[in-house]
């Protein structure tokens, strides 16, 4: 087993975000976690990532919980929703993928997944003006540059057009079935879930659902109860 | 005329120390305006003005108080800023009116001392011993050494702290060291540009080479390349003219940056 989430509960003042979500990852999955905004989404990675340590329960990768030891982090390459950074900082493609290095030792392997992610060519070109889609992939490449188990993608293409999404999910199959690396992966599209991932977790605060996709997608009174539920915020943002 | 001066050693120590400094500024310049902290090495600066009249009224010499007082007090700044969620330039503000107040109400105290506290405010980078540039040779190249041990942690912290925190990089220390060493370098130019120009250092040249649209490496060489030019042009001309060094320093930064806005704005660089 990946990960496992036991009776997660994040707290703010005055709102719970996240409330007794427990559910586990297993190697080779391709976990989409869909919700509406705000359904806890993004807190419940910053918790999985250490970034958020106030909260209830228990949260273990490789059966060590995540409070006890940091060790896991090197296992995971993380890609964010919306990279913050300064049109005008300084840094090529090539410095933002060698600050995902851990080891100098490994600089080949930069070349390596640019040239997977067909960056190579951009490689001294400054990221800031790169567009939307490009720069996700340069991001990508950092997560992936030290071999890690896990990937783990939020809401990863927000503001990206449609030629560069299809790009960018047909990459996420690729390295799910061939390379067999663990997808956890978050999104507010339900027909890019069920066509990708295999595994799916319904947030909306708590955990509506957690399985196999199929076995919610092919529901369909499952995913009208979600669908409802969660209606007026998803279309809101729509 | 021109090659005598060479031969002067004030003049050697003056540029050896002046180039030193120059590629100490650049480099510490260029993450803290990255990081959009670019007056902190002037709220340095000032709160060590508090410690050069500190040192003044004491009689120890002035430099030392100046660099215990400005890290500590920077520290310090840094903690309160990010324990009680002070944005970054109230905080600059807080640390650089602390300073002078603490200097002038030292100053009053101890009955004024003008003439001594002119050479710091101002710099006199003519007047530095050859202790002095020894001391400053040795910061140089400890920080240096430092910056390329830590490079990638340096830069990743700078370009995006959420993800440095996340491949295992312990930001908030690495925050302490910038401010750390900012201190440091901000009192060992004091010799140079004196308290009030020492920013301009920190960020003229920085801010000019990031115009020229390169990587992080070459951007810091461009900006080093900006800074050492500026700091020999300005004390030799300075001399040859008998006018202030460190006016001239910063007006040789300033020319550099105002040319490269001129060939930016005819589309000879690139967009960024």
């Amino acid at each position: 087993m990946i990960a496992e989430i036991e009776n997660l509960t994040v707290e703010y003042p005055g709102v719970k975000a996240l409330e007794n979500v427990s559910f586990s990852v297993n190697q080779g999955d391709f976990l989409g976690i869909i919700g509406p905004n705000g359904a806890g989404k993004s807190t419940l990675f910053s918790c999985m990532l250490r970034l958020q340590k106030k909260y209830q329960g228990t949260i273990k990768f490789f059966g060590q919980d995540i409070k006890k030891s940091q060790d896991y982090l090197k296992e995971i390459g993380y890609v964010p929703q919306k990279p913050i950074f300064e049109k005008n900082f300084p840094v090529t493609v090539n410095d933002v993928v060698r600050m995902g290095l851990r080891k100098e030792s490994d600089e080949s392997k930069v070349d390596e997944i640019l040239q997977q992610l067909w960056i190579h060519e951009l490689r001294k070109r400054r990221i800031g003006e790169l567009s939307g889609g490009q720069q996700q992939r340069v991001f990508i490449a950092k997560a992936l540059v030290n071999n890690p188990k896990i990937l783990i993608l939020d809401e990863p293409v927000t503001g990206i057009d449609q030629q560069s999404i299809d790009l960018f999910y047909s990459i996420l199959t690729e390295l799910n079935s061939k390379q067999n690396i663990t997808i956890i992966w978050s999104s507010h599209d339900l027909d890019a879930v069920n066509q990708l991932a295999n595994h799916v977790a319904c947030l909306n605060r708590t955990l509506f659902f957690h399985g196999e996709s199929d076995d919610f997608f092919k529901n369909p009174e499952l995913v009208k109860q979600y669908s409802e539920s969660s209606m007026q915020e998803h279309m809101h943002h729509h | 005329m021109a090659f005598e001066i060479f031969t002067f050693s004030f003049m050697q120590r003056a540029i050896i120390s002046g180039i030193a400094i120059a590629i100490l500024c650049s480099i510490i310049g260029l993450f803290l305006v990255l990081r959009r902290y670019s007056l902190f090495g002037d709220a340095i600066a000032h709160s060590s003005f508090g410690g050069i009249a500190l040192g003044l009224m004491a009689g120890v010499y002035p430099l030392w108080t100046a660099y215990g007082v400005s890290i500590v007090s920077a520290l310090i700044m840094t903690r309160i800023k990010d324990k009680f969620n002070i944005s970054g330039d109230a905080s600059i503000a807080v640390l650089l009116s602390s300073g002078i107040a603490v200097g002038l109400v030292i100053i009053g105290l101890s009955g004024g001392f003008t003439i001594n506290i002119f050479s710091f405010l101002f710099g006199s980078i003519l007047l530095v011993s050859i202790n002095d540039t020894i001391l400053i040779l040795t910061l140089t190249g400890i920080i240096l050494i430092v910056i390329l041990l830590l490079y990638r942690q340096l830069l990743y912290s700078t370009f995006n702290e959420e993800q440095a925190k996340i491949s295992g990089i312990p930001v908030e220390k690495i925050n302490y060291l910038i401010v750390f060493m900012a201190g440091i370098t901000v009192v060992t130019s004091i010799q140079l540009v004196g308290v009030l120009l020492i920013s301009a250092l920190f960020v003229i040249p920085n801010v000019t080479a990031i115009m020229y649209g390169r990587g992080f490496k070459q951007t810091s060489i461009i900006s080093m390349g900006f800074s050492i030019f500026s700091v020999v042009a300005g004390i030799l001309i300075s001399y040859i003219f008998d006018i202030t060094p460190a006016g001239t320093i910063v007006l040789f930064a300033i020319g550099i940056f105002a040319c490269t806005i001129g060939i930016k704005s005819t589309g000879l660089l690139s967009k960024t």
